[in-house]
């Protein structure tokens, strides 16, 4: 229940840059989410700002690559 | 209703630096301390700030306290309270040290010794060459900072309460503050937070304007709750805009792209720096420029559709200088501005960065207000440190690196002060009879609410009210106007209807809740503006193009409940040396 608000709430960071970057995802994708998707998105949100602005901005590369797809579309936003 | 009620020796409302630094003091001192946070704690505001932390250490040039506080007292046009300004410069190396043992991952010198660089507006020997003060960790200062701060506060047992949200402040008959009213985000459940100390440390309030480089969390919770109490609002007229924000999303751009050699444009493709500071140019203070491309815009020379922003042009750097020298910046412009700055100038606008008013206090971090008999009388078990105070160090205007070492300075001066008032008084006093109702009421009120506009519309007129009334040049008409404007869409946030009334994570309430702070702000902020008939630091009037020290060298207060406006004077005496009184003030 209220996933969605949860995530929207965890999406209100410290740095603007990714206030608006998170917005922008969970206007355009995050109702498509698989399952699995919406486990990654959460791991990326527990993030530092400055390691998920870092990936987002494509200067570090995430450890597990299996969040590369989803930070895609993070980057693409 | 009944409400749960947890008791504590000290509750504290935010969790970025300011706040973190006094809950490590007071768990360290084994006092039972709650943190209430909006958001997990290292993703607090704190995380943004880049440039450094100031102390005189002397690691590259000499260097000495006294230098760095009449740069401080000089930045501040002269309205800072020079006691407090001697307080904090004199600390500074302590703090920074402190920090250090901590564990925080400073930048080194070859020698070991903690990195610093220069920054502006410090200077050497009072006002002689530049001076080499900000002790920095790369361009992550305050990331590592809170980061060390957190993790020492969970090693002592602060007992943090995050997703949490401060509603009202609990004062009784006598005025003492008892604790807080908070709302546990999971459940929407309210409890009543008691403490033999309140600390509020809730951060700034940026989002009360259009452009903004504040994070959404800036919704000024801490002045609200506080000028809902009756407590007034210092010097409120000040915020520092920074000259370049990204139009439309207010993005920081550094201040390094200018330093690099990127310029300012207008629409007819004029370096009109030139003309605003001929020597400084693009490199002149934040508020040269700022007041420089609001001049622009508002003569009718800015560019786009609307005429409403200027161009900043970095493409003749090259590439290599671009992605060599500014990392970063072409990310955001592409991000933010969709533009890539090797090819196009990028767009910007002055944009709001820093609000050097607050809950007033002294420099032990107590909450001072005029309620009974003086005018700085201290308010029993109320506390107030970092960007929500205004102590005041900063005074009209806020030097780059001092708000790093305010908080921390403040962080534990506030700590020290809580540990010895509860020494002298160690136990809770009764709570009033009607402890939660003026938070229930407001909930009773958005529960109810038919016909009402949404959160969001009413947010947004804020905002633009802000901008066109109240923003980096300021005038006459137009602040009267605004007065009149800001108290309609008041009245309108006292009327927000939410759809969504489920008690589980409702957001739609929280920012509701959040609405009625920065309406707070705006009103003071508005009120306190037009009042004042000079110009000092941040707070520039174009019918009032000049200081007036004779009338105007004194703080504004605000009373929320009648609107009204008081003042009390700035504190010229410092603790130790001799005054720094005030001569004009030029870079």
């Amino acid at each position: 229940m209220k996933e969605l608000e949860r995530a929207r709430w965890r999406c209100r960071r410290g740095l603007l840059e990714l206030d608006i970057v998170l917005q922008r995802f969970m206007d355009r994708h995050y109702l498509q989410l698989s399952d699995k998707d919406l486990q990654q998105f959460a791991t990326l949100l527990d993030l530092s700002d400055n390691d998920l602005w870092d990936m987002v901005t494509s200067r570090k590369e995430p450890e597990d690559a299996g969040l590369r797809p989803l930070l895609e579309l993070l980057q693409a936003v | 209703m009944a409400i749960a009620r947890r008791k504590f020796d000290a509750v504290i409302v935010g969790a970025g630096g300011a706040g973190m630094r006094a809950a490590l003091q007071l768990s360290e001192a084994g006092l039972k301390v709650a943190v209430l946070s909006k958001v997990f704690p290292t993703r607090s505001h704190t995380v943004a700030a880049q440039g450094g932390i100031a102390a005189a250490l002397g690691n590259v040039t000499e260097d000495n306290w006294h230098w760095h506080m009449y740069d401080t007292v000089k930045g501040s046009d002269y309205l800072g309270d020079q006691d407090a300004i001697e307080f904090m410069c004199r600390q500074a190396n302590e703090v920074v040290y402190e920090l250090e043992h901590f564990g925080m991952p400073f930048d080194r010198l070859e020698n070991g010794k903690i990195y610093q660089r220069p920054f502006g507006g410090q200077s050497q020997n009072f006002g002689g060459a530049q001076a080499t003060r900000s002790c920095a960790a790369a361009d992550r200062t305050g990331h590592a900072m809170l980061h060390t701060l957190y993790q020492r506060n969970v090693r002592a047992n602060t007992q943090f309460f995050i997703e949490w949200m401060g509603l009202d402040l609990i004062r009784d008959e006598q005025g003492d503050v008892l604790g807080v009213t908070a709302m546990e985000m999971e459940t929407g459940e309210v409890m009543v937070l008691e403490a033999k100390a309140t600390l509020f440390a809730t951060g700034g309030a940026g989002r009360i304007f259009q452009a903004s480089t504040n994070a959404f969390i800036n919704t000024g919770d801490g002045l609200g709750m506080t000028a809902r109490a009756g407590i007034p609002l210092e010097d409120m007229e000040f915020w520092q805009f920074h000259p370049t924000g990204v139009y439309g999303v207010g993005v920081l751009i550094s201040e390094a792209v200018r330093g690099e050699g990127g310029y300012l444009l207008n629409k007819d493709g004029e370096r009109f720096m030139q003309r605003y500071a001929p020597h400084a140019k693009d490199l002149a203070s934040r508020d040269v420029v700022s007041r420089a491309l609001t001049m622009e815009i508002k003569e009718g020379r800015g560019c786009g559709k609307d005429a409403d922003h200027l161009l900043l042009k970095l493409d003749h750097l090259g590439a290599d200088v671009i992605n060599m020298r500014l990392p970063g910046i072409r990310e955001i412009a592409i991000k933010f501005a969709q533009v890539d700055p090797i090819k196009e100038p990028i767009p910007v606008v002055p944009t709001a960065h820093y609000m050097m008013g607050g809950i007033p206090t002294n420099f032990h971090g107590q909450v001072v207000a005029p309620y009974k008999t003086g005018p700085e009388e201290v308010v029993p078990g109320f506390y107030a440190v970092g960007e929500c105070a205004c102590v005041s160090v900063h005074g009209a205007n806020r030097l780059g690196t001092n708000s790093l070492l305010d908080i921390i300075v403040f962080g534990r001066a506030a700590g020290n002060q809580i540990i010895e008032d509860l020494k002298k008084s160690p136990h809770h006093k009764p709570l009033p009879v009607d402890v939660a109702d003026r938070t229930l009421a407001r909930l009773a009120r958005l529960e109810s609410q038919k016909g009402g506009e949404s959160v969001a519309q009413v947010g947004t007129a804020l905002r633009k009210t802000m901008q066109a009334h109240c923003g980096v040049f300021r005038f006459a008409d137009m602040l009267k106007e605004g007065v009149a404007k800001i108290g309609e869409v008041a009245e309108r946030a006292a009327q927000t209807e939410i759809k969504d009334k489920s008690k589980v994570f409702n957001t739609a309430r929280i920012e509701a809740l959040e609405l009625d702070n920065l309406a707070e702000v705006a009103l003071a902020t508005m009120v306190s503006a037009e009042a004042r008939n000079e110009s000092r630091g941040a707070h520039a009037r174009d019918d009032f193009p000049e200081r007036d020290d004779e009338k105007w060298l004194k703080h504004t207060l605000y009373f929320s409940t009648d609107r009204r406006l008081d003042y009390k004077p700035v504190r010229l005496k410092p603790m130790t040396v001799e005054s720094f009184p005030p001569k004009p003030r030029v870079y």
